[in-house]
């Protein structure tokens, strides 16, 4: 990658700030630890055999590339644009979050860390840190909210299977927030001989950028993919966002194609106007988890409850380059509701044969909301960020059928 | 003279309490600190979501919340408490999104109008000092700074650069309420601190009694003792200002007598 000194790809700046987002609001106690993780990134990104291990895990271990598959009867139904998948469901443990973790037990590796630690909200990054802990020996501890753990069982036996302890957290709204907190809360205690794999673009620097350079094989194979394809770039990218980690990664390699119109796809659970996860459409600016950034509050500055009937997106707040990139109008954030979600959650399932997961069926609902209003020599790509196995007792019962 | 000033200048080593803000009758709380011999007291400012805190002071700030207290009220207190109470310094201590989310020259302005003499922010380290530090230090507010077990000597002076009224010593790598440190490091470490500063030097984290006290007030300016009246308040609710003023004399009692210090 080039640092023009214009690009849009070259942030963070040296203190971990994307325009006033992001930096390091962590206490002093894990202040040194954070500063030592940025300098053996530095080092891992300089190394050769630091990407050549990454690179045959992915390739290898993950399933790499993962398809950018043409969604030729979705797109005939729409009748508009062409819609391409790309088919991070496909990937080993079912999701994107897995190219995160092979990246960050590289780097607990590379810093002589013995334990890990993760949180998870649905389960998907817990069973993706679960699974490279057992794939290094090392041991794993799972923070999941209480609740959370209630309603997904399974992920929960998966992890357990994987040889993780989960810890179900009992503080607060015992949901993915507190499962953070908790996490945080050990990792301060436990600084000298743990490693917290953080599952999505937010946290303290240097997090959101090393999480976003793991992810960014999305937007890079994609980007070879369709070149390949179509022979040009896409007109449009269409992600979901929880915390926005496969966003920013299909989307981070595109950001200086100025020709590209780029989607991020937040929850708008029950509504704008009633409970949802949007912080974008519905949150301000504040601090949270070790950075600034956009977030559920009320005026006193205490955060607010998110809902989203998909899991992964149920997050009061966002990753901090995501609120650059919307400030500055590079990404347009669009909120997508939990019924539209369902219906397109069946709709991809009947007409391409493939089970989104439900946060990837948000992107997959603002794709059909959009592509009819293109040209049908239009091409945009949707993330399908995970599939939807784990999310079939949650469909069932919004469905009202007893399985 | 600040009244921290005047605190740390008593002839004997300093009672720091802290209790959480709108958990249980804090007005009566407050008094019975005062009245049982604490030095400088912490009044915490209630946070959905206290990342660096143990299972007591966590409900705390839930038990707060869920009566409904706000930012408003938490000042209300502290002007309150500054009429009744001239001397005694009240820092308030708590989380960076509560205190910068109306602005932080908006906070600095009102704890100046309260009469609060510092501020304790978590998750507000030095390298993020932009937030709120500028701001309190032009209101005429101490920052408080934290310092810990991994704080090495190389980062001790970006700590102290900023830093004023006097400096925390959290004594163990960990979250509020949980095991003490030994007396060993925290002995080491106060020398290594008071080596470093002129600020008067207080050390607190999984401080519960008169008899831990004691030994760390042979060798530290003040003593903060937190989750330890918090689970008076919470076993004894909107009752519990006498158990307070009894338990904050027993600590006062073994940390003003553990040195004397020449004025
Ligand atoms: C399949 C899938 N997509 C998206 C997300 C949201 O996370 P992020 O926004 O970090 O990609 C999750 C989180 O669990 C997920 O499992």
């Amino acid at each position: 990658m080039t640092d023009l000194p214009n690009s849009l790809r070259s942030g963070p700046d040296e203190r971990g700030h994307f325009g006033q987002f992001g930096g390091r609001y962590v206490a002093e106690t894990l202040m040194p630890l954070i500063l030592d993780l940025e300098r053996h990134y530095r080092a891992a990104q300089a190394d050769p055999a630091f990407k050549a291990e990454f690179d045959y895990l992915l390739k290898h271990y993950v399933g790499r590339p993962s398809p950018l598959w043409f969604a030729e009867r979705l797109t005939e139904h729409l009748g508009g644009a062409k819609i391409y998948l790309k088919r991070e469901d496909l990937n080993h443990t079912g999701a994107h979050k897995i190219n995160n973790c092979i990246g960050q037990i590289l780097l607990a590796k590379r810093m002589g860390k013995t334990k890990i630690i993760a949180e998870t909200g649905a389960g998907q990054h817990g069973v993706a840190t679960a699974t490279v802990a057992a794939l290094f020996g090392l041991p794993c501890t799972i923070f999941m909210g209480a609740v959370d753990v209630a309603r997904q069982q399974p992920n929960v036996f998966r992890m357990k299977l994987l040889g993780a302890e989960v810890v179900a957290v009992e503080s607060g709204a015992k949901t993915l927030k507190d499962a953070m907190n908790e996490a945080l809360r050990h990792w301060v205690a436990n600084v000298h001989d743990t490693f917290y794999i953080i599952g999505t673009v937010a946290g303290p620097h240097p997090y959101p950028e090393l999480v976003r350079d793991f992810q960014s094989v999305i937007g890079d194979e994609a980007r070879e993919q369709i070149l390949e394809a179509e022979g040009r770039l896409p007109d449009m990218l269409i992600a979901p966002v929880g915390g926005g980690s496969n966003a920013i990664g299909l989307f981070h390699p595109f950001l200086d194609d100025a020709d590209v119109e780029i989607v991020g796809v937040e929850a708008a659970g029950e509504g704008l106007d009633k409970k949802h996860a949007a912080s974008l459409a519905g949150g301000r600016p504040g601090i949270l988890h070790g950075n600034k950034t956009y977030l559920l509050q009320d005026e006193d500055g205490q955060i607010t409850e998110a809902h989203s009937i998909s899991a992964g997106l149920d997050y009061p707040g966002i990753g901090p380059e995501h609120s650059w990139l919307h400030e500055i109008g590079r990404v347009r954030y669009e909120p997508v509701t939990d019924d539209e979600a369902l219906a397109s959650f069946q709709k991809l399932t009947k007409l391409e044969g493939i089970i989104p997961a439900l946060e990837s069926a948000h992107a997959i609902a603002a794709a059909e909301r959009i592509a009819p209003t293109l040209g049908k020599d239009k091409i945009i790509i949707v993330n399908c960020s995970g599939r939807g196995d784990k999310d079939i007792f949650t469909v069932a019962d919004a469905l009202g059928v007893e399985l | 003279m600040t009244r921290f000033a005047a605190s740390f200048a008593k002839p004997h080593p300093a009672l720091v309490a802290f209790i959480t803000a709108g958990d249980g009758d804090t007005a009566a709380n407050l008094d019975a600190l005062v009245a049982g011999g604490a030095d400088v007291i912490e009044l915490g400012m209630p946070f959905t979501d206290p990342m660096a805190d143990g299972p007591a002071i966590q409900a705390a700030n839930l038990r707060s919340l869920a009566k409904g207290t706000t930012t408003a009220d938490i000042f209300a207190i502290a002007s309150a408490f500054r009429q009744r109470h001239p001397e005694t310094p009240l820092v308030l201590m708590g989380y960076a999104n509560p205190m910068t989310i109306r602005g932080s020259d908006w906070f600095a302005a009102e704890c100046a109008k309260a009469g609060v003499d510092g501020v304790i922010c978590v998750d507000i380290p030095s390298e993020e000092d932009a937030e709120l530090g500028p701001s309190l230090r032009a209101a005429g507010v101490d920052l408080i700074r934290l310092a810990t077990p991994t704080t090495d000597p190389a980062r001790l002076p970006a700590v102290l650069d900023g830093a004023g009224g006097f400096l925390y010593y959290v004594s163990v790598a960990g979250i509020t309420g949980q095991q003490q440190a030994a007396q060993a490091s925290i002995d080491e470490a106060v020398a290594r601190l008071k080596a470093a500063t002129d600020l008067p030097v207080a050390v607190g984290f999984g401080v519960r009694t008169p008899e831990q006290a004691a030994p760390i007030a042979k060798v530290a300016d003040g003593v903060v003792v937190g989750s330890a009246f918090i689970d008076i308040i919470a076993q004894h609710g909107d009752a519990a200002a006498p158990y307070v003023e009894t338990f904050t004399r027993s600590l006062a009692d073994a940390i003003h007598g553990a040195k004397e210090i020449a004025a």
